[in-house]
């Protein structure tokens, strides 16, 4: 099955060996000589205080949230931008009047102080 | 057995793997994460079913978006990283029949349908023919702009759940 995918295919399986084999070797290759210092999650740099598992702030939630809705806008109007240049005038305003629906949201969302990062 | 049955197979036995750990790890990150791979080989099902868009459309949305929603979710709650208590109830064997039931009904439903089947040949670009039906006036248009509405309802009230009251600041 010849196939527009195959290419991705390839790329996927190429681009896992080529980040696998270096690790391979090096794992072979490499003397171990491990000690309490070097065994630190950064060898150099700032340690953690306390537990790196913490609760995040719920701003995080709201901004995925936000991408999320846009991210669906994406799915919709990516064939409509496909087929932009053979549609009538009619059906391009259609596909505006979408965009603007939902840049209300977006401005709902900016006037709410949602997007404040604090 | 033609190559792409073989990688059917290879893709539905990735996908159903990913999906049993999703459920079983204790880690609820690498649960999340599970569930990426798994919705990865159903996005690579979508592939061998020539939905190159729905493909796209899976990597996009349920990977690049609900997966991650699933991650922040997970981040914003407290303690529950590691699960340690015992991941069956008194109650497992109501669970059990109740997906018995459910994945009878559903088998015979799916065995039951005429399924239509993609015409011969080459039904040319996709993406174009479903751009020029989402806006025609006697095809999608409808539901394609009630869509936008029920976008925004879903911002909106998300927003409006989610953001914390300035009175509690």
């Amino acid at each position: 099955m010849a196939h527009e995918w195959i290419f991705i295919g390839i790329i996927l399986l190429f681009g896992t060996i080529f980040a696998a084999v270096p690790l391979v070797v090096n794992t072979i290759v490499a003397p171990k000589k491990p000690n309490v210092l070097k065994n630190e999650t950064y060898e150099c740099g700032m340690e953690t205080v306390g537990d790196t598992w913490i609760q995040f702030k719920v701003q995080y939630y709201i901004f995925s949230l936000v991408f999320v809705i846009f991210d669906v806008e994406i799915v919709f109007l990516f064939p409509w931008a496909v087929a932009y240049k053979q549609l009538p005038f009619f059906a391009v305003v259609e596909g505006v009047i979408f965009i603007v629906i939902l840049a209300g949201g977006l401005l709902y969302a900016w006037r709410k102080g949602a997007l404040d990062w604090v | 057995m033609t190559a792409s049955q073989i990688f059917f197979l290879l893709f539905a036995s990735a996908t159903l793997v990913a999906a049993y750990l999703v459920v079983t790890v204790r880690n609820l990150i690498h649960a999340a994460l599970w569930l990426v791979a798994s919705l990865l080989g159903i996005a690579s099902i979508f592939v061998l079913l020539d939905a190159s868009f729905m493909a796209t459309v899976e990597i996009v949305l349920y990977i690049g978006a609900i997966a991650i929603l699933i991650v922040f979710a997970v981040m914003l709650t407290r303690r529950v990283m590691e699960d340690v208590g015992p991941q069956r109830t008194n109650t497992w064997w109501f669970g059990a029949i109740l997906a018995i039931l459910f994945f009878a009904s559903a088998s015979t439903l799916i065995w039951l349908t005429q399924w239509p089947t993609l015409p011969e040949g080459d039904v040319g670009n996709t993406v174009l023919i479903l751009g020029k039906s989402l806006v025609d006036p006697s095809k999608y248009v409808v539901p394609f702009e009630i869509a936008s509405v029920l976008l925004i309802v879903a911002l909106i009230g998300s927003i409006a759940v989610a953001l914390p009251s300035k009175q509690s600041e």
